[in-house]
């Protein structure tokens, strides 16, 4: 609010009607309420008119589902109205005694935790690897190398998945034995989360990269002199930096802890891995759309929803209490 | 002395190792990590490389070669056959064409509606009308309808079977907006701001005068990420498209790619065994063909990169 003190405020007051960028200390005296909320308007009628399409648009595809949640708690109509009679908790019981309830949760929850863990510290040992590097121009061209497969498309990705597994003419599949990896239920959280990180790596490295190239150089000459080595200058230099980055993104991807994503299973499924492989959106996915029971399967994904949320919270309170880093 | 030691003794205690001494020292040790640092790093451009080569060298090489395994560094027995199939495949063609003008009017609305917002939430003397916007944009981050209840609403509002279902409902991206504003916040001198108010500037008029001719990183990498989630969009098609002649390429894709699949098993003729042939060759040119546009902007926008995913962690 620094810009505008020393305006003089008399020609403030005569920029406003025009549409001029007003001088806020001419509307901001004690007036009555109503008068300044006419002010505001008057002064700030364009940025409003600048933020009021995003409003809506989020409003409308955001904000108006969340008033659907209610039929979780109705009677299922074949229509999906809100025309059903309230049952309460019915379907949410109804999830918890099915038996799809444990091996969705769990499915979810395995998937996920490796894929989180794993996909922590991939971009990290890459970012120190990188920063090593001196010469500018190889850098750039590993990054470029490494961001690729982030432009890729899941339905591509998985294809490619199927395509290197298979049996026959894969060159996964050829050595991996006469099965098809994706079709052994041991082998799917893996092959999930390791091309999860082949696809990710690259572009999670940008942030610590970013983090680390803030590094003030006297402290590695300082170390230098000390006589550290530079695994050393690894583990107490470039480690701290991107603690608190790291920390942060942990916070963020805890939330997502059961939003494992949907395209990916719902395209690496096939009916011999499918004891390992629904998960809590495919599933919803299936009652919903595909059997339309709306009600059943919008209690699931309201179940999903306050888990989730439970995760950040959770995640965000421990970081604080461990490392006074937060996002709340 | 050289000029190097001319200031570095200064700043050393009495009796420290002089910095090349030390550096001749530690050479061996050195000289051990840094070998290990290259063969990490070439292990891991090699592991990205090779999936992406070897779909490239598939997709011009014979198909018995292929299946054989004996395809690994370079094409065996170059032709363009899968290429001449994909050309004459309409239903790829359409899935093309419908994906273009999804991503290009998608990408174009989502910056006429992104930018200004960003710039508004930008200006601090909106004050608590500014955080109160802000929450309720960040909110939909954490807390959201879920799938049936979002399908019904489209639903209701007519976008089953309607092109508008790609380009309406992700007009904003919470995340973009961040970046965009933080950018605003942060990377545009508030000088600028100063001397418009004093030449008589509306806010629109700052805005598209001043402020977008300076924000060219960070408008490319917004429209970057736009543009590469119409791009690779697939749930959407899925959910509320069921006319073929609507899907975008990604759902054409897997039609084309799934079907390849579960129908191989079934008959075992020639005819089946020469259709499973020609299918498997389109396989590696598609994968090649859909992806290749973000492949070739991608590099061009590399430099922006880093600033894009910094604004968008800095948070509100």
């Amino acid at each position: 609010m620094s810009h505008k003190s020393n305006a003089p405020k008399n020609a403030a007051a005569a920029g406003m009607m025009s549409g001029e960028i007003p001088d806020n200390d001419a509307i901001k005296r004690s007036r009555p309420l109503p008068v300044r909320i006419m002010g505001h308007f008057r002064s700030y009628w364009q940025l409003w008119l600048m933020f009021i399409p995003a409003v809506v648009f989020v409003f409308i595809f955001h904000y108006i589902p969340l008033y659907g949640l209610q039929l979780a708690f109705r009677k299922n109509s074949r229509s999906g109205g809100f025309d059903g009679d309230w049952v309460g908790f019915k379907y949410f019981e109804q999830f918890f005694s099915s038996p799809n309830f444990v091996q969705t949760l769990t499915n979810t929850v395995r998937i996920s935790l490796w894929s989180l863990v794993m996909g922590f510290f991939a971009p990290i040992i890459l970012a120190l690897l990188l920063n090593q590097l001196a010469g500018k121009k190889i850098k750039g061209f590993i990054q470029t190398i490494t961001y690729m497969p982030h432009f890729i498309s899941m339905v591509v990705i998985v294809t490619m998945l199927t395509i290197f597994l298979d049996p026959k003419s894969g060159f996964i599949g050829r050595v991996a034995g006469p099965d098809n990896l994706l079709n052994i239920e041991a082998w799917f959280t893996p092959l999930y989360w390791l091309s999860g990180i082949w696809q990710g790596m690259g572009w999670g490295s940008i942030i610590y990269l970013a983090a680390l190239s803030g590094v003030d150089t006297s402290l590695y000459e300082a170390a230098k002199m000390d006589g550290a080595s530079r695994l050393q200058l690894i583990r107490y230099v470039d480690i701290p930096t991107i603690l608190p980055t790291s920390i942060i993104l942990l916070i963020m991807d805890m939330g997502k802890v059961l939003n494992v994503g949907f395209e990916k299973v719902y395209l690496m499924q096939n009916p011999f891995n499918m004891q390992v492989s629904e998960v809590i959106s495919t599933y919803t996915y299936k009652i919903g759309i595909l059997s339309s029971q709306f009600s059943y399967a919008t209690a699931i994904g309201l179940f999903n929803t306050v888990i989730n949320l439970c995760f950040v919270l959770a995640a965000n309170w421990i970081a604080r209490r461990a490392s006074d880093v937060s996002i709340f | 002395m050289t000029s190097t030691n001319a200031t570095a003794p200064a700043k050393l205690p009495a009796g420290d190792i002089p910095w090349n001494h030390y550096r001749m020292q530690k050479k061996l040790s050195d000289h051990i990590v840094d070998v290990i640092i290259w063969l990490l790093l070439a292990a891991i451009v090699v592991i990205i490389t090779y999936p992406i080569w070897f779909i490239l060298i598939a997709s011009v090489s014979d198909q018995n070669a292929v299946n054989l395994g004996k395809v690994t560094l370079l094409p065996v027995g170059f032709n363009w056959d899968g290429y001449r199939e994909i050309f004459a495949d309409t239903r790829i063609w359409d899935g093309y064409r419908n994906t273009i003008v999804y991503s290009v009017v998608g990408t174009a609305l989502n910056m006429l509606v992104t930018l200004p917002a960003a710039f508004a939430l930008s200006r601090k003397e909106l004050g608590k009308v500014r955080r109160v916007v802000l929450f309720f944009f960040s909110l939909t981050m954490f807390v959201s309808g879920g799938m049936i209840p979002t399908y019904l609403l489209f639903k209701s509002l007519g976008l089953v079977d309607n092109w508008l279902v790609f380009i309406l409902p992700s007009a904003v991206n919470v995340y973009n907006l961040i970046i965009a504003r933080s950018f605003f916040e942060t990377a545009v001198p508030e000088e600028l701001f100063d001397s418009a108010k004093v030449d008589g500037m509306s806010y629109g008029g700052y805005f598209l005068k001043i402020v977008l001719p300076l924000s060219s990183a960070v408008i490319a990498v917004v429209a970057l990420y736009y543009f590469v989630a119409h791009w690779n969009e697939f749930f959407t098609g899925l959910m509320y498209i069921n006319d073929d002649s609507r899907k975008p390429l990604q759902n054409v894709l897997q039609a084309i790619l799934l079907s390849n699949q579960t129908g191989a098993e079934g008959s075992a003729s020639l005819d089946a065994a020469a259709q499973q042939e020609l299918a498997d060759k389109i396989k590696y040119g598609v994968i090649f063909v859909s992806s290749l546009p973000l492949l070739v902007i991608y590099p061009f926008l590399q430099k922006y990169f880093n600033k894009g995913v910094l604004l968008g962690a800095v948070k509100g």
